[in-house]
């Protein structure tokens, strides 16, 4: 079994929903970026999405286009993503890592050169935002040919009628973004997610997480009732940008706030 | 390059694929929340183009309210001056708001009626886009939010004050350098986030399909007029027809009539800024690398890593680092030639244009007239060259004295 799908066993064992963290690689710059994922991965996250720093991330809201901003203003380089991967991979063997970027970054160089590389660092999924199944193809084979697992997007403005081949072209887990939107916390859970959790799973046996505007642990609470996983982002990044002017503060701070919300998850 | 023969020997008529697809340009590389709303757009569209009505009310608000057909006009002095080609003006900076771009506005607009969706975004570069859009959505009683890089607000603040006029909200994007490709990013965000209600009527021939087949669609009217226009002023086609390049909205429009005409020479203009060095220009095909923007696969300015570059040009129009796929696809299989201009030339032929023919140019459209004026003079004196003049150049006199100003000081 591939790290993803034991985490999400694991979890269901524990009898719980995952945690997934959320963070834009190299945010604020590489060496704080890598205190506030071991902080995370310290403190009950189950899985972690890496952003890959992009000049336009145009399904980003404006926390994470800031945190994108920083980290390319570090900065960080493919490589130096990579780099990253490799030191988390080291550390923490069993944890799940996501790669969470935009197409142009995976396209560039060549897709199989780029999920090859990713691989090699230690990812385990790629979520490629602007990649909607009907485009995947490439990635695809390229993540099949080196173990990578594919996550995709359900939204709420998805028929079901799509449902099908977004869960066909998934492998690792399907992300249902609870609403309409860009990245940003929300003030309440959006309503419709016992419904939508409903629909996909009768699609999939892979498990769904539920994220976009989840941000405090009453929301993970609530989220983690009907999900496999709960995906928290913004908020955590909103952590980096509150400690900007001491950036020494920046990992205390993330183990605190991955220790308050992913109490949520707990049952 | 992957093309396969049998998408290179395809008609260009046959255009984009059942994919979004020219040749391996363009495409649909949007988030899933989006996927929705453009199929259904593809689906309105076509239903739109066999509906008599649709088809009979576009030529009407085309003709009433856009003021088409513009004329094909013979610069007797400009063709005197470069001694050569027997140069035609395509006057589509005739149009009301004073570009092309109305072309689209209106076509979506009412389109966008038909789906009835009630509130519209657009992005807009140099602001004429934004004019064009907000003019239509007065006229629909729709509402109407532009998104507009802060820079390009600072250089075309007379467009800003128009829109507003027109009842706009105008937003100012102050991401990155703040220009096209931020409003554009910023556009998206709005329709991913209201997408059940908003219609985006995207300016240019970019984008994810079905756009840049519909944007272009609703300017094919330029090629088509050129047809017709020149047919009866000289009785054949012209040599060679330019158009500036930004997105490539006009320049697709004017060219498409004649994709199927070998005898007629086809050339696109890119800005080419300060000159083609990273940073400093817009020359997707100087230097630019196979990539996905916004929505489509196409030529991309970009970083070793994928990164989006810097672009600059003295024209707001044209200052995108991706180029319409549709446009790519012509330049690979050879059917498109493309040249560049830079801001230096682009200053003379705007001023040159004005003294020979009483004519202001936009920025934009001045790119072409430096490609022209070139061509023009290597041509013979039997050959016949049209050039698309997309806009006006009320919008840049400001900066253009302020220019002029600073380089005399």
């Amino acid at each position: 079994m591939d790290r993803i799908a034991q985490a999400f066993a694991r979890c269901r064992s524990e009898n719980r929903a995952a945690f997934v963290a959320y963070l834009c690689a190299g945010d604020p710059d590489l060496e704080t970026s890598l205190e506030a994922c071991r902080a995370l991965l310290r403190n009950g996250v189950d899985v972690l999405e890496l952003g890959v720093p992009f000049s336009d991330p145009l399904a980003d809201g404006l926390t994470n286009q800031l945190a994108a901003q920083r980290a390319l203003e570090s900065g960080m380089t493919a490589a130096k993503v990579f780099q990253l991967v490799r030191t988390l991979r080291a550390e923490f063997p069993a944890t799940p890592l996501v790669s969470y970027t935009y197409y142009n970054l995976v396209f560039s160089n060549g897709v199989d050169d780029y999920v090859r590389a990713a691989a090699e660092a230690g990812v385990d999924g790629l979520l490629t935002l602007d990649m909607p199944p009907e485009e995947s193809d490439e990635v695809a084979a390229a993540c099949s040919k080196h173990g990578v697992k594919t996550v995709f997007i359900v939204a709420p403005t998805t028929p079901e009628s799509r449902l099908d081949a977004i869960t066909a072209a998934a492998t690792g887990f399907i992300y249902y973004v609870s609403r309409e939107g860009v990245t940003g916390v929300r003030d309440a859970v959006a309503a419709n997610i016992p419904e939508a959790m409903a629909a996909i799973k009768a699609h999939t046996k892979l498990p769904v997480v539920v994220g976009f505007g989840i941000g405090k642990r009453e929301h993970v609470a609530e989220v983690a009732k009907h999900a496999d996983g709960v995906v928290v982002g913004s908020a955590l990044v909103n952590v980096i940008r509150d400690n900007l002017a001491d950036r020494a503060k920046i990992g205390p701070a993330m183990a605190a706030k991955a220790a308050d919300l992913t109490a949520g998850v707990k049952r | 390059m992957s093309d396969t023969s049998a998408a290179k020997t395809a008609a260009p008529t046959s255009l984009p694929d059942a994919k979004g697809r020219f040749g391996q340009f363009g495409g649909v590389y949007v988030p899933e929340t989006l996927m929705t709303a453009l199929a259904e757009l593809g689906q309105a569209y076509e239903a739109a183009q066999k509906d008599p009505t649709f088809v009979e009310e576009l030529r009407r608000e085309l003709k009433e309210f856009a003021g088409r057909p513009t004329g094909l006009y013979h610069a007797a002095r400009l063709t005197e001056h470069c001694g050569g080609a027997k140069i035609y003006l395509k006057r589509e900076d005739l149009l009301h708001t004073g570009a092309h771009k109305i072309n689209n506005a209106i076509g979506q607009a009412i389109l966008a009626r038909r789906m009835g969706k009630q509130r519209i975004i657009a992005e807009t570069g140099a602001g004429q886009h934004g004019v064009a859009t907000a003019a239509v959505c007065a006229k629909f009683g729709l509402k109407c939010v532009i998104y507009m890089g802060a820079v390009d607000m600072e250089r075309q603040a007379l467009n800003v004050f128009r829109m507003r006029l027109m009842g706009a909200e105008v937003r100012g994007v102050e991401a990155g350098q703040k220009t096209l490709k931020e409003a554009v990013n910023e556009a998206m965000r709005d329709w991913v986030t209201n997408v059940r209600d908003t219609h985006y009527i995207l300016g240019s021939a970019l984008g994810a399909h079905p756009y840049p087949m519909m944007v272009r669609d609703f300017h094919r009217v330029i090629g088509k007029e050129i047809r017709e226009q020149i047919m009866t002023a000289e009785g054949r086609l012209p040599d060679e027809i330019i158009a500036c390049v930004g997105g490539g909205s006009n320049a697709i429009g004017a060219f498409f009539e004649f994709l199927d005409e070998p005898s007629v020479r086809l050339i696109g203009v890119e800005a080419g800024g300060h000159g083609i060095k990273r940073g400093e220009h817009a020359a997707r095909f100087e230097g630019g690398k196979l990539g996905v923007l916004q929505g489509s696969k196409t030529y991309i300015l970009q970083d070793p890593d994928g990164q989006i570059e810097l672009t600059h040009s003295v024209s707001a129009g044209l200052d995108y680092a991706a180029i319409g796929p549709e446009h790519a696809y012509y330049r690979d299989i050879g059917r498109v030639g493309y040249a560049y201009a830079c801001d230096d030339e682009v200053l003379e032929a705007f001023q040159l244009l004005s003294r020979t023919e009483g004519i202001i140019p936009a920025l934009e459209s001045s790119h072409a007239l430096v490609h022209g004026i070139k061509r023009a003079k290597e041509m013979r004196k039997d050959e016949i060259l049209v050039i698309n003049l997309s806009g006006r150049g009320d919008k840049d006199v400001q900066q253009v004295a302020r220019m002029l100003g600073q380089r005399t000081s």
